[in-house]
């Protein structure tokens, strides 16, 4: 990213020094000498407006894709990355990991390992910026985001919250502290856990009774979660949507929102009964449940 | 040239006289008086919000003011600066004043509607101040939800209301122009004799009768939510809050090219004038300002990268923001080349002009970094962002507004200003621009995020040198403040064409002029710029 | 104090003739150019509100396409009936505006008034069962914010009252923005209309000059458009979409 900052500046830099050198050049040349001068009678130059619209439109294109395909880059998660639950809310950052360690305002993470942060908010919009890594992504309440990003230095970085969300926007800050993955697995498992959110997820599934109608075998009211995170689902309308992270928010939180087909529209909201973490966490739960007989591969 | 005394007649500044016949007024030229005196009040109100914001960033912590009251004072900076400053200036000051003139008529299709657009004005600026008197707007001039309909407990009806209503006043500008020069050029004035500011005010109101009114409806989609409590953009009920920035963005993109168009129209004025020289171009240029207007209504998505908007989407808003930048670009390489074999005179005016191209250049330049989507990542929110901005708002739009007060004050006003304090104004403010918002690039860079108040200890050092750079600028234009008003009592009487520029308001009317501006029929036979057709001699 | 018009312009005055039309304004040319400007100017305008509603129409599309099932339900409670009602009076009412002008353009003052009427009459009927039609939604708290509930729709089964789920809110705070502003747009047609009348009676509009009753009829028909965009699009989705609970 910096080489693309670098080259896109070293075009500006020769424009700008172009440019003024011209007009500098040509307002002391010409300037006028008798007070009744008048410039000289030139109408344009084809050529020169093709070339000038030509060249720097090509210069922008090259522009275009390298940060195209930077932006491809950045849009997508390897697939062997950390996944770790963000969450913001007026004025804190809560991070959890999967392991269950929680923190706030701070993400510990090792060198040489993609992290794949999921992101949401529990009010307004807020956004996970580390200029360090050169990322951020907003986090808007009512959905999922993702960023991720891999740490390859030792030591400290800035957390800044990116979207204006109030009195102590600016206070919204914290820490990335990058360790070596020993270190990271000691401070690992040296943090208080409350459970994995695997395992929160899983809990929270039975206290809010989800397993009363999605039953594994499909004869509940609802139907089976196994293997739905990543199918495509049908739905009554006729639409075939993708089950991904916002899919199953969207089910828990508007259920009305997308009906599998086949399935009647009665599954209740949970709108105010469950936070953003516990979304995260029973999100993590399902993702985890595998049909019985391996037929529907990932 | 040749000097006069006084003018032959009656200039519309004299007559008629009296407090009523200026507030009910039909003459355009009075009615962009009128607007010129508004603006200012508002451009000081948005300046003294700026004051508050550097004197705040000269230290870390947030020690000057509340975190509440710094979030009002850049919101209301942007709220006042966007659209009760930059949105009218140039159209509705110096478009109003030289449209009709420019076009050989005697006043606007809709005289009664110029004045009425200046009174939704001054009832959105009334309206404005209420709103900053009784708790003020702490949303950010981009009143992004979920934060401005549920969470602020600021003036957000009130504000936003404001902001309508002055929207209303920008759309009949806009709407007055296009029937205007549509239908009420005098004879033998063909669309491609109309001098290039002409075209730009044509494109710059395109821009505002089909922008705005989505600005407006979105505004009226915000109070609705907060007042009547209809949820259209809450998330808990499956309302979406990047609906609300899809649909501010939709207006408020073109928007900066409200701002910058005009800009541009006084630029190419002013270089054909300085340089007595045919504009490089023409046609180029002219067509120049059609494409960005259009254009400048598909690249909204570009400020809605990190929203979570689809990454398809946002391909596609890149590619069109890299298109807008070519016709800028197009532009500046023909004013330059306007330059070569011209008859540069060294006069105020061409300072102003050779500022905002300086300017321009590199906040267009900065453009192109913020389109590039996997360089936006890093440095959208952040102060980067804020500099380029107002490299193109300030240092582009300002400055082209200042030059042009400064190029026709003689002919709106009848007086010359001091030349040397109005080179040393545009001085000051070049340099001090530079010095408050280069450093502001660098600290994007190393990813300061916006509208904050406190900051990291390591930012200190460039908020400093910003703050400094900003205080030279405030000086410079607060010197413009004073020479300008000097010279309206004392100045030196102006005779009808100081520059021996060409134009209709230069070489048909009187400065400054009388209330139906031309003494006879207006009859086109040339084209713009014709000065090497004048019969004098190039010397180059 | 010499006065203004004696300042020795004389601009696009009399290229001969002496004299003008009493209703030419002083900066046109001739009448046609007026007419001209005036008709180009309302069009202009009316794209202005095309662009107005469109962020409207906006918000509709998206909910709509994400919601369809939630925005047929909350469409099934509208009543059809007065919404048809409405249409054909306000389709008469732009006819009875195209005569008003045409009587105009022919000299009739009596056409102009008795036209005129009628198409005030039509706009104030539509006016009238509008109000009839939002005390009916407020009697059944369906109007967001106001008292109106979304219970999970498990209950929805067993409700008495016409309960709506949660997005269903969005299509009523839509349906009562979109239709409300345009009902705004009505009151001022008919204001509009009021002084048109006033103007017919006392003889203002001849055949050489009719242009205010032609911009206004312009203007009246625009609302009349905005109208049968509305009402299938919040009215008969229900129907269209097959879907209901």
């Amino acid at each position: 990213m910096d080489l693309l900052y670098l080259f896109i500046f070293a075009v500006s830099a020769f424009f700008t020094i172009l440019v003024v050198a011209l007009i500098g050049y040509f307002t002391v040349k010409f300037r006028r000498r008798n007070p009744d001068d008048v410039g000289a009678d030139i109408h344009g130059s084809l050529a020169l407006e093709l070339g000038w619209t030509f060249i720097p439109f090509v210069l922008s294109m090259v522009m275009f894709g390298w940060g195209a395909s930077l932006f491809f880059r950045l849009a997508t998660p390897p697939a062997n990355a950390m996944e770790v639950f963000v969450v913001g809310k007026q004025w804190m950052w809560k991070v959890q990991h999967p392991e269950g360690v929680r923190e706030i305002n701070e993400l510990h993470v090792p060198t040489g390992r993609p992290v794949r942060i999921t992101l949401g908010s529990e009010d307004v919009l807020h956004d996970f910026s580390l200029p360090a890594f050169r990322v951020k992504m907003d986090a808007v309440p009512g959905k999922l985001t993702t960023m991720w990003f891999e740490a390859t230095k030792v030591g400290t970085y800035h957390i800044f919250c990116a979207e204006y969300c109030g009195t102590k926007h600016s206070g919204m800050i914290g820490q990335v502290i990058v360790m070596t993955p020993q270190d990271y697995e000691v401070w690992l498992s040296g943090g208080r856990s409350t459970g994995t959110a695997v395992e929160n997820g899983e809990r929270l599934f039975t206290d809010l009774a989800c397993v009363t109608c999605h039953k594994p075998d499909s004869t509940g009211r609802g139907p089976s979660l196994l293997g739905v995170y990543g199918s495509t689902v049908k739905l009554t309308d006729g639409r075939n949507v993708v089950a991904d992270e916002n899919y199953l928010r969207e089910s828990i939180m508007n259920s009305q929102a997308k009906v599998v087909a086949g399935y009647q529209g009665i599954m209740p909201t949970f709108q105010g009964m469950v936070t953003e973490e516990n979304l995260m966490q029973l999100i993590a739960y399902i993702k985890t449940l595998k049909p019985a007989a391996p037929e529907a591969k990932k | 040239m040749a000097t006069e005394t006084a003018p032959a007649r009656q200039s519309y500044l004299d007559a008629p006289y009296g407090l009523a016949a200026w507030l009910l007024t039909k003459d355009h030229k009075r009615i962009a008086m009128l607007y010129l005196i508004s603006i200012t009040v508002f451009f000081a109100i948005g300046g003294l919000f700026a004051l508050g914001i550097r004197i705040e960033l000269l230290t870390p912590k947030g020690d000057f003011v509340a975190a509440d009251t710094y979030n009002k004072l850049f919101t209301m900076h942007g709220v006042v600066m966007i659209f009760f400053f930059l949105i009218p200036s140039i159209p509705a000051t110096l478009g109003n004043f030289l449209i009709p003139i420019m076009c050989g008529t005697k006043d606007l299709a809709f005289p009664r509607i110029n004045l009425l657009s200046w009174y939704l004005y001054v009832i959105g600026g009334t309206l404005a101040i209420a709103a900053v008197a009784t708790g003020g707007l702490d949303t950010g001039w981009t009143f992004y939800t979920p934060y401005s309909t549920q969470a602020s407990q600021t003036s957000v009806t009130m504000a936003a209301m404001a902001a309508f209503i002055a929207g209303f006043s920008s759309i009949l500008t806009g709407f007055n122009f296009i029937v205007t020069i549509h239908r009420m050029r005098a004879p033998g004035l063909t669309w491609f004799r109309l001098p290039l500011f002409v075209w730009a005010q044509y494109a710059t109101s395109l821009v505002m009768i089909l922008g705005t009114p989505v600005i407006a409806i979105t505004l009226l989609l915000v109070m609705a939510e907060r007042t009547l409590h209809f949820p259209i953009f809450d998330p808990k009920i499956g309302g979406d809050p990047v609906l609300f920035q899809h649909l501010f963005w939709f207006y408020s993109h073109p928007a900066v090219y409200i701002m910058i168009l005009p800009g541009m129209g006084v630029v190419s004025e002013l270089v054909a004038a300085v340089s007595r020289k045919q504009i490089f171009g023409y046609a180029f240029v002219a067509f120049s300002s059609l494409a960005i207007a259009i254009l400048g209504f598909l690249v909204w998505g570009h400020h809605l990268f990190v929203s979570s908007q689809s990454i398809y989407a946002g391909l596609v808003f890149s590619i069109i923001t890299m298109l807008v930048a070519v016709p800028s670009a197009v532009k500046t390489f023909n004013w330059a080349a306007t330059m070569y074999k011209g008859s540069v005179t060294w006069e105020s005016p061409t300072y102003w002009v050779i500022g905002f191209m300086g300017l321009f250049l590199i906040g267009g330049l900065t453009g192109l970094f913020l389109a590039t989507l996997g360089l936006d990542i890093h440095l959208t929110d952040t102060y980067f962002v804020v500099a380029h901005f107002h490299y193109i708002m300030v240092g582009g739009a300002i400055m082209a507004f200042l030059g042009g007060i400064h190029f026709w004050w003689p002919k709106m006003t009848g007086r010359m200003y001091p030349e040397s304090l109005a080179k040393a104004s545009a001085i000051l403010v070049f340099s001090g621009f530079n010095m408050t918002f280069f450093p502001q690039f660098l600290l994007g860079y190393m990813g300061m995020p916006r509208r904050y108040h406190s900051y990291p200890d390591e930012f200190q050092v460039l908020n400093i040198a910003s703050t400094f750079g900003a205080t030279i600028l405030g000086l410079g234009y607060g010197l413009c403040l004073v020479y300008l008003l000097w010279s309206l009592k004392r100045g030196a009487i102006a005779p009808a064409n100081p520059w021996g520029a060409k134009g209709l308001e230069w070489e048909k009317t009187q400065s400054p002029p009388t209330t139906f501006n031309f003494e006879e029929d207006v009859i086109v036979t040339e084209p713009a710029y014709n000065y090497a057709g004048s019969g004098k001699v190039h010397h180059g | 104090m010499a006065n203004s018009t004696t300042s020795g312009v004389a601009v696009g005055h009399d290229a001969g003739h002496g004299e003008h039309h009493p209703r030419l304004q002083h900066h046109f040319f001739d009448m046609d150019q007026q007419l001209e400007a005036s008709t180009l100017g309302m069009w202009v305008f009316l794209v202005t509100e095309i662009m107005f509603f469109g962020g409207l129409f906006m918000a509709y599309i998206l909910y709509r396409y994400w919601y369809p099932d939630a925005w047929a339900s909350a469409s099934n409670h509208l009543n059809v009936q007065m919404g048809a009602i409405n249409t054909v009076v306000l389709i008469c009412s732009s006819l009875t505006m195209v005569m008003a002008v045409r009587s105009a353009q022919i000299g009739s003052i009596r056409g102009q008034v008795g036209y005129l009427i009628a198409t005030i009459g039509f706009g104030a009927t539509f006016l009238v069962v509008k109000y009839f039609e939002y005390a009916e939604k407020f009697e059944h708290h369906l109007v967001p914010g106001l008292g109106m509930t979304f219970a999970p729709p498990a209950d929805h089964i067993h409700a008495a009252h016409p309960v709506v789920g949660s997005s269903e809110q969005l299509f009523f705070s839509l349906y009562f923005i979109m239709t409300g502003i345009h009902a705004l747009h009505m009151v001022v047609g008919i204001a509009l209309m009021l002084i048109m009348l006033v103007w017919a009676w006392r003889g203002r509009f001849t055949p050489e000059y009719y242009g205010p009753i032609e911009v206004s009829g312009l203007y009246w028909h625009f609302v009349d458009i905005v109208w049968i965009f509305l009402f299938p699009l919040l009215y008969l989705l229900g129907a269209h979409l097959g879907a209901g609970h």
